[in-house]
């Protein structure tokens, strides 16, 4: 593998699983699906080069579990999938989160719902971003659009688990998952380790003994545990993320994360192009949602979102919630695993700022 | 001169159980934590509790405990044992939680050999919902959901030790009761050479401990030992179905 | 005596089985309730225990300690 701060060619799922090496995760715990395959496969045979461990689970109901136990024991982990598998994990995740356990989970989305198809979609925005899994809980979910953002969400993923003891969501899309582009990695870490974690179940050797659960029988007991995690969340949004692309001056403004993004900026570029000013407004984080960014926008002057989507429409109501009715939010969608065009994109932005659409 | 010859064991914690008066788990739980008194590893082992009426069995173990999700307490383990491979690591499930929800995660532990001791209790029902049919319920056992006995249509109960026994991973796998006396011994004779195979690293290891569950059969403790003895026996046979310690393998019982 | 027993009723929860398993009468249920609501086993007849440990081994709540008495 390259060294710091040369250029490579990679692959985003490859890169994704460098990166994930080189932020000192050493056990990788998967089941193949596809479009995420190419990461554990890379995993697979990375991980023995760094003295990791890869183990290729019976399930991602399995894998995820694993990823449980080597959290509880401290150690930096890592498991990835794609739409239907990162269902199966959900249960794992709430238990990760009601216990307060670190770990990095991917879902490299395709179409859905069902068994869908294999092509890339953003069906799983709902499912990433407001739970999905039981019981009241949030996960910092990171969109990368690029691979050289991919690499260094995954690095920044692994800190940010450890530092607030809760999973960490990493949401690509099939898309982003096989695209080739030059990026830098970070210099390879060791896992800082169990010794570092003072909640680490390593034996209890010259000390009482340490347990994780996420069972609190009583009502009383639960609550405070729910207004503890719920503290922790409050927190945890803090760590908000996003690019304003071109909005200083913006009258119609783009919203749209991960590969979306990437066509809807090409479609405010062009759109420039032709006069109109377009920006593209760009969550990094889906959450926590930066809705005081967007917000701001709104104060700023700005009267019309178009909020595009590889999908239905879930992110929409995130958009419109930011803007709590003071602007105007257009959607536009394509699912089925359907990319939509810069072109069509620019179709949409001239029909919004052409009058009243459609 | 006196010399203490049974008490509380190092390994457990001083605290009166949640399980019901005659309920088998804490004899079960008392023998898991003497062995792993007398082997020395209290301090290096990472219980996983399952779900069902042990669900809380981290409040009576002095080691380090993390729980599992319904069944899944196999594939946590793997997950600690891999990350930490000195660590001595067990679960404690249910015959609901190993042998109807968490089949899959129990069958691949063993069939990958992973080194950890998985004990399961067999009650023959789910105790923690209500008195449930599990897979390991007799044929015309009356419970919750086969108010009329267990009849064909929900299947014959299976014998998860021995299908344990036939995977290749597997390096010690017996079947105990602890309803009298006599197999409580034995029972515990079982789960050392389990933890001993496990920390020698010889491969999975699985005790299948049938017990009782006094409440939802409704029986009396001593009725209820009863039942093991007379009703479960005769279908879930003892012995160990597989130590590849043995010189000649141990065949695998029909 | 050969063995000394020691039983803590209050961590019994009545089930009876140690006075089932002792061969020896040592044992019988009490009269009164326990802090836990239960009505405990106790110690009835201590000269008569051998220090067989069936008592120990049956019970489920860890409720004896036995030495034994050179
Ligand atoms: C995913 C999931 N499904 C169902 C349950 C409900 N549940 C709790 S315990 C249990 C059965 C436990 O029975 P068993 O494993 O035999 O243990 P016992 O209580 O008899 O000791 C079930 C079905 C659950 N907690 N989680
Ligand atoms: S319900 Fe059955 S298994 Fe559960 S504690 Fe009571 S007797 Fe034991
Ligand atoms: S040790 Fe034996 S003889 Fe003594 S009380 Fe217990 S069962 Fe009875
Ligand atoms: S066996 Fe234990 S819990 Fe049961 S009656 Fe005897 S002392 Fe009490």
């Amino acid at each position: 593998m390259a060294h710091e701060m040369e250029l490579t060619m990679v692959k985003g799922n490859e890169a994704l699983g460098e990166a994930a090496i080189r932020a000192g995760c050493r056990f990788f715990f998967g089941y193949p699906i596809t479009p995420q395959s190419e990461l554990p496969a890379y995993m697979s045979r990375r991980m023995p080069e760094v003295n990791g461990t890869y183990l290729q689970a019976e399930s991602e109901v399995a894998a995820v579990n694993m990823v449980l136990g080597a959290a509880a024991a401290g150690v930096r982990v890592m498991t990835s999938s794609s739409s239907p598998g990162y269902s199966l994990k959900q249960e794992g995740i709430s238990y990760m989160i009601g216990s307060q356990l670190p770990a990095v989970v991917v879902n490299v989305m395709r179409g859905g719902p069902g068994l869908g198809n294999i092509q890339p979609a953003q069906g799983d925005y709902w499912q990433m971003v407001k739970g999905g899994g039981h019981g009241d809980y949030r996960m910092i979910s990171l969109a990368p659009s690029t691979v050289q953002e991919l690499v260094n969400l995954t690095v920044q993923a692994f800190e940010l688990a450890d530092k607030y003891q809760n999973p960490v969501g990493i949401l690509a899309d099939g898309l982003l998952g096989q695209t080739m582009e030059p990026v830098r990695f970070p210099e390879i870490k060791e896992d800082p380790g169990p010794h570092t974690k003072p909640w680490a179940l390593t034996g209890c050797k010259g000390r009482g003994k340490r347990i994780h659960t996420s069972l609190e029988l009583s009502p009383e007991g639960l609550e405070k545990h729910n207004i503890k995690l719920q503290a922790k969340f409050k927190v945890m949004e803090d760590e908000v993320q996003f690019e304003a692309y071109k909005c200083e001056d913006a009258d119609l403004i783009v919203v749209a994360y991960g590969t979306a993004a990437r066509v809807a900026r090409a479609a405010v570029d062009a759109a420039r192009q032709l006069g109109l000013n377009v920006g593209l407004f760009r969550p990094i984080s889906l959450w926590p949602f930066p809705s005081a960014a967007l917000s701001g926008l709104v104060d700023r002057g700005v009267t019309r979102f178009l909020d595009v989507e590889m999908s239905a429409g879930q992110m929409v109501e995130d958009v419109q919630l930011a803007v709590l009715g003071r602007a105007k939010v257009d959607f536009y969608g394509r699912t089925g695993g359907i990319v939509p065009t810069p072109r069509e994109i620019l179709n949409e932005i001239q029909k919004v700022m052409g009058g009243e659409a459609k | 001169m006196s010399k203490q010859i049974a008490g509380k064991p190092e390994s457990m914690s001083p605290v009166v159980t949640h399980y019901c008066p005659g309920c088998s788990h804490g004899v079960v739980h008392r023998l898991v934590a003497e062995v792993l008194d007398e082997l020395g590893l209290r301090e290096q082992t990472v219980g996983v509790a399952s779900v069902g009426c042990s669900v809380l069995a981290y409040n009576y173990f002095e080691t380090d405990f993390v729980q599992a999700p319904h069944g899944r307490a196999p594939a946590v383990a793997t997950g600690v044992k891999r990350a930490n491979p000195n660590a001595c690591v067990f679960t404690y499930q249910g015959d609901g939680d190993m042998a109807a929800i968490g089949t899959s995660e129990v069958i691949h532990a063993a069939v990958r050999g992973e080194k950890i001791t998985c004990i399961m209790y067999n009650n023959s029902i789910y105790g923690m919902t209500g008195g449930q049919m599990s897979p390991t319920t007799l044929m015309g056992a009356v419970t919750a959901t086969t108010p009329y006995g267990r009849g064909p249509e929900a299947g014959m109960p299976y014998r998860m030790a021995e299908i344990l026994a036939t995977t290749p991973g597997a390096a010690y796998v017996a079947r105990t009761h602890v309803a009298d006396v006599g197999n409580i011994v034995k029972t515990k004779r079982a789960i050392k050479k389990a933890f001993e195979l496990q920390m020698k690293g010889v491969g999975f290891t699985m005790v299948e401990v049938l017990g009782n569950c006094p409440t939802n059969w409704g029986l009396t403790p001593s009725e209820s030992n009863k039942y093991v003895t007379g009703e479960m026996l005769p279908y879930f046979p003892l012995g160990e179905l597989k130590d590849v310690t043995k010189e000649v393998p141990a065949g695998v019982h029909a | 005596m050969r063995a000394k027993l020691e039983l803590q009723e209050n961590h019994c929860k009545g089930c009876e089985l140690c006075v089932q398993a002792c061969p020896r009468d040592v044992l019988a249920m009490g009269s009164n309730i326990n802090a836990l609501g239960y009505r405990p086993a106790s110690i009835v007849d201590p000269e008569k225990c051998t220090g067989c440990k069936a008592c120990a081994l049956v019970c489920p709540e860890v409720c004896f300690t036995i030495w034994q008495v050179a």
